[in-house]
């Protein structure tokens, strides 16, 4: 860098950092990636489910290089009751031929060879560089500070993750509330990847993903489960609100729902070697920050809140590509400073991302049935419970018992008013 | 070792982490936490590092796991500086 300039300096190396930067990159620009681990992936922690469309948009069979994990091709939902569980598993291998649908990664790995994907393009990749401040001259962002250090660039671009506080300090968006959030704690379990494959019945190369409910004392929240090679990542995203009044620890509740006899059946004999804890932007559509950009500086991925979370899908990485992606078209075809910021704007809706967000946007209201976590788990648990109990004595007639294990959970109001909510939120 | 129920300091002493010593990344004043009644951060820390000991709120930020929950949930301020490790510093993923 002869004038000691970039064209760009993208903050943060993980999903959506790695796509702008190895986009820039690819087409000649010079391109600054700061990561503030020691390695890019080392800060970052994810459910672990990467949906391949996006890496294929950044450039086609891309996906084969990187060190994906297994690819999905059973979904599960599960229910659980206190000492029972009820588990709904679709297999479906078409999701997983040609370019399959989605892989199961570990970000560790999965960011370390994205970044070095944009090493290879040219990108100068600097870890352990924690960005402490932005440079403002005339109102225009002009780069970035870490400690002593100061470094320009016509664009930053802030990939800096859920709690950006780049984008706070930009003044583009006041800090994220408790309400806009889950809270989600996480622990890698080794396992042999025979075991895995036939625990989920399995081929080598094929993964389960699972989410459940039923198993958050109530709070809204879901558990999941993911088979990696060699690992399975397992844990729960919370309400944290609602985890405060319940007044019972997260990470105490999450302890129980592994030694579930179900779950712990899965990951028997296994060693956990890996806890985290992350947070998740819950509020879909409506929890997007209304300014994403100023001159000089454009907000990426996590950053900018973008995720969805459908109780069944949860999306988050595969929009933090499509972000970086926008953010990098946007930047390649601005003539001038000013220009960048809408052309973003306009890059996001093009390549879908914003009608992709729309078309979820009242889904996280689903959140707030909170008899969803807990009632009509135990409900589904209770009426199995009672159809599949044979022993000897004579049952009561099956649609009136029914219902009455109905009725001790719920009251028809309830049932009505919660219908009426989900129908509204989808 | 087989699976079972891990406490948070077990849990924890799974990562690796390299403290900066006497200079926490968070701060938390602890005489706006004592007339805090609401006191969120107790069952919010994945990594429980807010707890009472003495009747007094107690912060360690050596386990952090960085997530931000105990900064966006708490009500009445006392987590008064929230930013992320110096560079080389706070805890190292080697999955996740």
């Amino acid at each position: 860098m002869a004038d000691d300039s970039f064209d760009a300096i993208v903050v943060g190396a993980g999903p959506a950092g790695c796509s702008c930067a190895y986009t820039l990159a690819k087409e000649g620009k010079s391109v600054l990636l700061l990561e503030r681990g020691n390695s890019a992936g080392a800060k970052n922690v994810s459910g672990g489910r990467l949906y391949t469309y996006a890496l294929e948009m950044v450039e086609p069979g891309m996906y084969q290089r990187a060190p994906l994990q297994r690819k999905i091709v059973r979904e599960q939902i599960m229910m659980l009751g206190s000492n029972t569980a009820m588990t709904v598993d679709y297999a479906d291998y078409g999701f997983g031929e040609n370019v399959p649908q989605s892989y199961s990664v570990v970000r560790a790995s999965l960011d370390e060879w994205f970044a070095s994907e944009c090493e290879s393009q040219g990108a100068m990749v600097a870890s352990a560089q924690l960005v402490d401040d932005l440079v403002v001259e005339d109102g225009k962002i002009v780069g970035i500070k870490c400690g002593e250090d100061e470094m320009r660039a016509n664009i930053v671009v802030a990939a800096d993750g859920v709690n950006s506080l780049l984008g706070q300090k930009a003044g583009l968006f006041p800090d994220t509330k408790g309400h806009a959030v889950g809270v989600g704690v996480k622990e890698t379990i080794e396992l042999p990847d025979e075991v895995i494959s036939q625990r989920f019945a399995l081929k080598e190369d094929e993964g389960t993903a699972r989410v459940a409910i039923g198993c958050t004392d109530g709070i809204s929240g879901g558990a999941f489960m993911y088979t990696n090679k060699g690992s399975i990542s397992l844990g729960i995203v919370f309400n944290p609100e609602q985890a405060a009044k319940n007044g019972r620890h997260i990470q105490e509740i999450f302890q129980e729902f592994k030694m579930h006899p179900a779950i712990q059946a899965l990951i028997d004999g296994g060693t956990s070697i890996e806890y985290g804890g992350h947070l998740v932007p819950e509020m879909g559509y409506h929890g997007i920050p209304k300014k994403l950009h100023r001159e000089g500086m454009l907000v990426v991925g996590d950053a900018a809140q973008f995720g969805i979370n459908t109780g069944l899908i949860i999306r988050g990485m595969d929009l933090a590509i499509v972000s970086g992606l926008a953010a990098a078209k946007a930047i390649l075809a601005a003539k001038t400073s000013t220009e960048v910021g809408p052309l973003y704007m306009q890059q996001l809706e093009e390549l879908g991302l914003l009608n992709n967000m729309k078309a979820y946007s009242e889904f996280h209201n689903i959140l707030g049935i909170t008899r969803i976590f807990k009632e009509y788990p135990a409900l589904a648990n209770q009426i199995m419970h009672f159809m599949f109990t044979v022993d000897g004595k004579v049952p009561p007639p099956m649609l009136k018992q029914i219902l009455q294990i109905v009725k001790n959970n719920v009251s028809w109001g309830q049932i009505a008013s919660d219908g009426w909510k989900a129908y509204r939120s989808i | 070792m087989s699976i079972k129920r891990l406490s948070p300091e077990d849990a924890l002493a799974l990562n690796r982490f390299d403290v900066d010593e006497g200079n926490p990344h968070i701060i938390v004043d602890k005489a706006i936490c004592a007339k805090c009644t609401a006191r969120p951060c107790l069952y919010v820390c994945p990594a429980r590092l807010y707890r009472i000991k003495d009747g007094q709120m107690t912060f360690e930020f050596a386990g952090c796991l960085e997530c931000g929950t105990c900064r966006v949930t708490c009500t009445d301020g006392g987590v008064t500086s929230w930013k992320y490790p110096r560079a080389s510093f706070g805890v190292t993923f080697r999955t996740s």
